[in-house]
């Protein structure tokens, strides 16, 4: 036992000693998760958009100040004629271009009808349709308004109720997903990489030929991990808690048995990934291509897993990440307990005794 | 040997915050000798080297490489020199051939030079087969001696080995011996640091260094003499012991 | 200049030769660009809904036909039981519910007014606003719908409604092709991680294997052994963007509207830089372990921050002045105007000068900060 300590104790002299990827360790939790909580939304906010009133009446002047009124959009410009449409989009800020016919107020009085376009600028399309379907919304509204007096038949309200994240906040989504990715770069790639090191350099000879169990000098190695990848957790739970205000409804104990298994799971797969490597780049690449991308793409933690292809859907079954985004999610913001999860749950212990398993066949080959 | 001095040092010193790795040392190099820097490990000689070539500034004293400032004239140094390093510094991953054009080419030799010294070079050391092999499937041995014919690619008057013989067998540190002798023959100083104190009785003059100071210097004789010892090894042992300084 | 070449053939030769670097040089970017851009869809489509109708009548037949219809919903079940839609929201069956309540059509047609309740998965911010969205749209849209009908049955207008028909149009993409979008700038993602990673790793793997020991004794001048590195890798990060532009022209069928010229003088001097930075960090570093992290750190920020995958502008104010200084984003807007909508070089000047600059500024700091010493 002491001098399983003492080994610990070296690992740690190791960690503490380099500073710069220590500081990266503790900080890049810290960046990210400001940077999703401020940042990076999906939120439309000001889009930049132009209008070609040909008609400029009091109608077209109402409609305006009402669009213009939310939040969702800044006028840029005022434009004359059809052939500056064209030109206003070049520079890539205005977004949407509104254009009222001839007599639009006039039509409205006289037909009952009149027409308003809306020409998007589509290369980004997911903003091009949410700022159009916005558009339309107001243009919807607007017809009400004029419309007040008349007794309008067949109208259908909506009562719409936000669960778990009623101000539609992007953080509650990215929180679970930044522990799961946290976790598995210090867990699995830092491990990989400190193993790959000791064998490259030679040392970790020295170290299988001490009187030390081969089985306790990985344990040896990996508990400095287990407590690193711990707190990033906690820096990132209390982060996402008091700044972002994000709730953890369900059970504390639960929550962090989780985390520790998903550790357990990140660093079975670091040690699989140090008996196949030789040298810390390939330990490196490796863990790059095998489980950062994978784990950043298809668990679901940016891109929604129902829009991917058959074959990708298929795929991000078989990444970890995957189950322990759900579990973290239910049991943060739905308050789920095991009762729900058990199956995820099981799914995680599964990959463990799996890593495990394969790298223990691998590291006998290698010594017979 | 002549007497002309090509390395004059004066009270030189390096200091990493408040260790003095190199402690007021001064010492005269002749041309064509060979002289040995001798110490256990961390004793300064590397760091004493580096300065030397270049690589690293003193924080004080002077000294002065072929006649060149080793404060100002770094570049001049470097293009007299030759240099093998303690780590193994050929690229593993290119060929013999392809080793001996880079360097050639970085030296600024002309091509032709370098494919006539190509040629000499692999006659030498018997290793004509070996040219298009990559250095790393090479024996330790080979690789060492390659080193050095590389670093005497264009014929510095110094050449620097920083513990060249370390890890070889015995066989191949003579031999590598053997071709230091004659490259100190051909008018080539040779400026050697080693931990082997039997490779000490090879050189014309050495100096041994203890915690980032000369300790003692001279002749092998001399110094053997003064120790009353029957060999370097000997005199090691009696100046660790005693803390006796011998100049 | 003879040394350059020296040195350009020996980073060259020992690139082809390392059986590491070479998949990674040529497969893995066709295999990312795929991957991603597969992967990397925010289109909302396929919300599941979950359908309580308490009604039973022909109104809400219509409404459950034409949510089947619009294409972004999907039923995953129905019951007649709030509480069972209430627990596959909580176990994650389903993004939303609809709830229709008994007297719906009765209360529609005697009281011309009716409500029907919606329940929302809200984790996924943006997802269950536009849910919320298409949801609203489809039943406004079925109220215009009954509407029409009733007043065409009517034989006189009894009010006079005031109609205003919007028609809309998407320039620049009209099939609102979401890989269109993303190919392009996936596209700069690759070129900026492949080109700082491994000009970080080059400069620290020649420093901890030693080999750069035998190079700084030798009377290379700093610029000589920079431009011998940095050219060869310069000539990879073109060809990893070339080799991106055939997958998006192969693949995606996406070709560029405006001059590959453009797009090339725009991508050489962008390389310059990304390799510059990559540089600059292996001026501070001692290991590739440590380059490898600080590389991702750094990275990491620069793509979150470039606009690729959620749009600057919905960004606050601070945030978009911080993007200001990430030379991520002006590739992307580059590309994205150049390809997507035939940007030509008057365009994108100011996109031109600032890398140029930043080029010059990372290389000056790198070349700078580069001691040639052991």
């Amino acid at each position: 036992m002491k001098r399983f300590l003492a080994f610990v104790q070296k690992e740690v002299y190791h960690i503490l000693r380099d500073k710069r990827t220590l500081l990266i360790l503790f900080g890049m939790p810290v960046v990210m998760i400001l940077l999703f909580g401020y940042a990076i939304t999906t939120e439309i906010r000001d889009a930049k958009i132009a209008i070609l009133d040909h008609a400029r009446d009091e109608n077209t002047q109402q409609l305006k100040d009402k669009i213009l009124a939310s939040t969702y959009f800044l006028l840029t410009k005022e434009l004359n004629n059809e052939q500056e449409i064209a030109e206003v989009f070049k520079d890539g800020k205005t977004k949407v271009v509104v254009v009222f016919e001839p007599n639009f107020g006039k039509k409205l009085q006289t037909e009952s009808s009149a027409n308003v376009q809306l020409i998007a600028d589509a290369s980004d399309p997911n903003t091009a349709n949410t700022l159009v379907n916005y558009l339309q919304a107001i243009v919807a509204d607007y017809m009400m308004e004029i419309n007040q007096n008349a007794n309008i038949p067949y109208q259908i309200s909506m009562e719409s109720r936000m669960w778990y994240n009623p101000e539609l906040k992007g953080v509650y989504y990215f929180v679970p997903g930044l522990i799961a990715i946290l976790l598995m770069l210090i867990s699995a790639m830092m491990t990989s990489i400190s193993i790959a090191r000791e064998k490259e350099l030679g040392t970790m000879e020295v170290l299988l030929t001490s009187p030390m169990r081969s089985g306790q000098i990985i344990i040896a190695k990996v508990v400095p991990y287990v407590i690193l990848s711990l707190v990033d957790a906690v820096i990132i739970l209390l982060l996402g808690k008091y700044v972002f205000e994000v709730p953890i409804l369900g059970s504390l104990p639960l929550l962090f048995m989780e985390v520790l298994i998903f550790i357990l799971l990140a660093l079975s797969l670091g040690i699989l990934i140090s008996t196949v490597a030789a040298t810390q780049q390939t330990a490196l690449l490796l863990s790059l291509m095998a489980l950062m991308l994978p784990t950043i793409l298809l668990s679901g933690f940016i891109f929604p897993i129902e829009n991917m292809p058959p074959p990708l859907r298929v795929m991000s079954n078989i990444i970890p990440a995957r189950w322990f985004i759900v579990i973290v999610k239910s049991i943060m913001l739905k308050g789920s307990g095991l009762d729900i999860l058990w199956q995820e749950t099981v799914i995680l212990c599964g990959f463990i005794l799996f890593f495990i398993a394969l790298s223990i066949k691998k590291f006998k080959i290698r010594l017979e | 040997m002549t007497n002309e001095k090509i390395i004059e040092v004066e009270q030189l010193m390096k200091i990493f915050g408040s260790f003095h790795a190199v402690d007021d040392i001064s010492f005269d190099v002749k041309r064509g000798e060979i002289f040995g820097f001798l110490g256990a490990n961390g004793a300064g000689k590397t760091t004493a080297m580096k300065m030397l070539t270049g690589l690293l500034s003193p924080t004080s004293g002077k000294a002065t490489v072929a006649g060149f400032d080793v404060y100002k004239e770094t570049e001049k140094i470097k293009k007299t020199i030759g240099y093998m390093s303690q780590k193994f510094s050929l690229y593993g991953d290119l060929t013999v051939k392809e080793n001996i054009q880079l360097f050639g080419g970085i030296y600024g030799l002309k091509n032709k030079v370098i494919k006539a010294k190509m040629h000499e070079l692999l006659g030498r050391l018997g290793m004509e087969n070996s040219a298009n092999a990559l250095i790393d499937s090479l024996p330790l041995g080979w690789k060492q001696k390659l080193a050095f014919s590389v670093a005497m690619l264009h014929d510095p008057s110094i050449i620097f080995l920083d513990e060249p013989t370390g890890g070889v067998d015995p066989v191949t540190r003579r031999q590598f011996w053997e071709m230091i002798y004659e490259t100190a023959h051909n008018g080539t100083t040779i400026f050697v640091t080693t931990h082997y104190m039997d490779e000490a009785e090879y050189c014309d003059r050495i100096s041994m260094m203890v915690d980032g100071k000369i300790a003692a210097l001279g002749s092998p004789d001399e110094l053997k003499k003064g120790f009353n010892a029957q060999n370097m090894d000997e005199v090691f042992v009696g100046i660790a012991r005693e803390g006796k300084v011998l100049k | 200049m003879r040394t350059i070449l020296f040195l350009v053939r020996k980073e060259f030769l020992q690139v082809f030769r390392n059986k590491g670097m070479l998949p990674i040089i040529f497969v893995m970017p066709v295999i990312q660009l795929m991957v991603l851009s597969f992967a990397a869809d925010f289109e909302i489509r396929n919300l599941k809904y979950y359908w309580i109708d308490k009604d039973q009548s022909e109104a809400s037949r219509l409404l459950r036909n034409k949510l089947d219809a619009s294409g972004y919903f999907i039923l995953s079940g129905t019951s007649m039981n709030t509480e069972d839609a209430n627990l596959a929201l909580e176990d994650g069956v389903t993004d939303l519910v609809f709830e229709i309540p008994a007297d719906f059509e009765r209360d529609l047609i005697r009281e011309s007014r009716s409500s029907i309740q919606l329940n929302v998965n809200a984790i996924d911010g943006s997802k269950a606003g536009l849910g919320t969205f298409y949801a609203n749209q489809i039943v406004q849209d079925l109220a215009q719908e009954l509407r029409t009908e009733y007043l065409s049955r009517l034989k006189f207008e009894p009010v006079k409604f005031q109609q205003i028909n919007t028609t809309y149009s998407f320039w620049f993409n009209e099939s609102l092709n979401y890989k269109t979008f993303m190919v392009p700038g996936i596209l700069v993602m690759l070129v900026t991680m492949i080109g700082a990673f491994i000009s970080a790793m080059n400069i620290v793997r020649e420093r901890e294997v030693g080999t750069i020991e035998q190079l700084n004794v030798t009377p290379i001048k700093k610029h000589q052994f920079i431009i011998g590195k940095l050219l060869p890798l310069w000539v990879i990060g073109l060809f990893e963007f070339t080799i991106g532009l055939i997958v998006a022209r192969i693949v995606f069928g996406i070709t560029s509207e405006g001059s590959l010229m453009v797009l090339y003088t725009f991508a050489s001097i962008y390389i310059v830089m990304v390799l510059g930075l990559g540089m600059f960090i292996s001026t501070f570093t001692e290991t590739q372990q440590q380059a490898m992290f600080i590389s991702w750190f750094f990275l990491v920020i620069f793509l979150l921050m470039g606009g690729l995958f959620t749009a600057i502008e919905n960004m606050p104010q601070w945030a978009q002045t911080i993007t200001l200084f990430n030379p991520v984003r002006y590739f992307i807007e580059v590309v994205r105007l150049v390809m997507l909508k035939g940007a030509g070089f008057w365009d994108i000047r100011s996109q031109f000068l600032v890398i140029a600059s930043y080029a010059f500024v990372i290389n000056s700091l790198a070349v700078w900060n580069y001691k040639k010493v052991a």
